[in-house]
């Protein structure tokens, strides 16, 4: 396992320089444009980008997200760390 | 339910623009075709900006700006701001010749969100004989430099045939000191210049299933770091590809004169009226061109197409290969392994392939070849 694919409560992930979140109106979803790739994204992937601005720890977007969706943090931090590590390992998120 | 009417049609999803025909390299697969659109013809700068306003409107998502050389045109920084403030995501597809510190910075101030370059070899000799352009080497290195120093993500584009394939070890290697985000190892596609050329380029069988495997050990080591893709060549494959993900089904490819073209080499087929961009929007050639409702669907296929599970996976393959090496357009692309032809080209590839044949022809406005 690459160690520079984990993901701690103290990352501040991000979309790099070349990777954007865009609303695909055409199509009604949403899209993480990117290189060469399309991926799409589900409305609570797209909330979860949102707030990866790399200023937020993840421990704070889990937070906010707790709140908002009304749900246990550890279920949340799981669910957004799984998704971000996925992302990371397709190089379209840094931390 | 052996075929389908053609689908009501879907936006595409890509705009691929060959800015202009002129390039300083010289490189023997060349996809453009092999009549050359004249500068004198090119599309101006108001009639560009306004096809990457209607492509956006229509629901694409990227634009590529290629060429030839895109870069030869004066007014590139202007053009890919204009795609840029559209909402395109704006891809320059490059050599990297002629493009100093400056204009990569200006690029990156105009929006520009990825660019892509090419290298002919993974060293100096091999790179500036098969780009047939000595100093390129050390122009595109230094081209690679400006554009990670900007911040914007790199792709390496690799195109590789018998003249090179025995480094694409050394095309990753590189790819990673370059700081690239991304690599494209791509098996040369046999149109145009280098179908023209394809005795000297076809690689033995053997060598690329190395090359694959080779790849994919490079893909599981990189996770993370660099992003490998790899075009296969389609003349050792079972299935064809889906060429331009399906005629008149994801893109559109617009010429320097501003023909608009369902892939770039749809114009060796007989019979087609390609739409201008002059006097036609995008939306209306998208809609209502019969050239890209020529192959759309399935409507138009014969078997062994018409009944099989996977076409609406292939979509019948490369109508531009099913032409060049059957004879008819509407056949089967006989690199699938279900086409009657099949065995017949696989058995010329693997004869080429041993040929001895080196001897290459250099993608020119002067040397017109015919294929």
């Amino acid at each position: 396992m690459n160690s520079t694919l984990e993901i701690h409560a103290g990352s501040r992930p991000r979309l790099p320089r070349g990777v954007r979140l865009k609303r695909d109106e055409a199509r009604g979803r949403w899209t993480l444009l990117a290189p060469e790739r399309i991926f799409e994204v589900d409305a609570t992937a797209a909330t979860v980008l949102e707030l990866c601005d790399g200023e937020r720890e993840l421990s704070v977007i889990v937070a906010e997200l707790a709140g908002r969706y009304n749900a246990p943090a550890a279920v949340i931090e799981k669910d957004v760390v799984a998704m971000l590590a996925d992302l990371k390992a397709k190089r379209v998120l840094e931390t | 339910m052996t075929a389908h009417e053609p689908p009501p049609p879907m936006a595409p999803i890509g705009l691929l623009v060959e800015l202009t025909h002129r390039c300083p390299l010289g490189c023997p697969y060349c996809s453009n075709p092999l009549a050359l659109e004249r500068p004198a013809a090119e599309l101006d700068t108001e009639t560009w900006k306004r096809v990457f306003g209607e492509a956006a409107a229509l629901g694409a998502l990227h634009v590529h700006l290629s060429g030839g050389e895109p870069t030869a045109r004066r007014d590139i920084v202007e053009l890919t701001g204009s795609a840029s403030r559209s909402g395109l995501y704006t891809n320059l597809i490059t050599s990297g010749i002629g493009v100093n510190e400056k204009l990569t910075g200006q690029l990156a101030d105009a929006g520009l969100d990825h660019a892509q370059l090419s290298f002919q070899g993974a060293d100096k000799e091999t790179n500036d004989r098969l780009g047939h352009y000595p100093g390129s080497w050390e122009r595109k290195r230094a081209f690679a430099g400006y554009v990670t120093k900007v911040g914007l993500p790199l792709t390496i584009n690799a195109v590789i045939h018998r003249a090179n394939l025995h480094q694409v070890a050394a095309f990753i290697e590189l790819a990673v000191e370059l700081g690239a985000r991304r690599l494209e190892v791509a098996h040369t596609q046999y149109y145009g210049w280098a179908l023209a050329n394809r005795a000297a380029l076809m690689p033995p069988r053997k060598q690329v299933e190395e090359s694959i495997a080779l790849v994919e050990a490079a893909r599981a080591r990189l996770k993370g770091e660099l992003v490998i893709d790899m075009v296969v060549p389609d003349y050792y494959a079972r299935y064809p590809k889906p060429c331009a993900g399906g005629w008149g089904r994801i893109a559109i490819n617009i010429s320097p004169t501003g023909k608009a073209l369902p892939c770039h080499a749809a114009e060796t087929i007989p019979g087609l009226e390609f739409w201008n961009v002059r006097e036609h929007s995008l939306s209306d050639i998208w809609r209502s061109n019969p050239a890209f409702r020529a192959f759309r669907g399935t409507e138009w296929m014969r078997e062994p197409c018409r009944s099989c599970e996977r076409r609406e996976i292939d979509w019948g393959g490369c109508r531009c290969q099913a032409l060049a090496l059957t004879g008819d357009a509407r056949n089967a692309d006989p690199a699938c392994m279900k086409s009657p032809d099949h065995e017949r080209i696989v058995a010329t590839a693997l004869a080429e392939s041993e040929s001895g044949d080196g001897a290459l022809r250099w993608r020119s406005y002067r040397q017109k070849v015919e294929a």
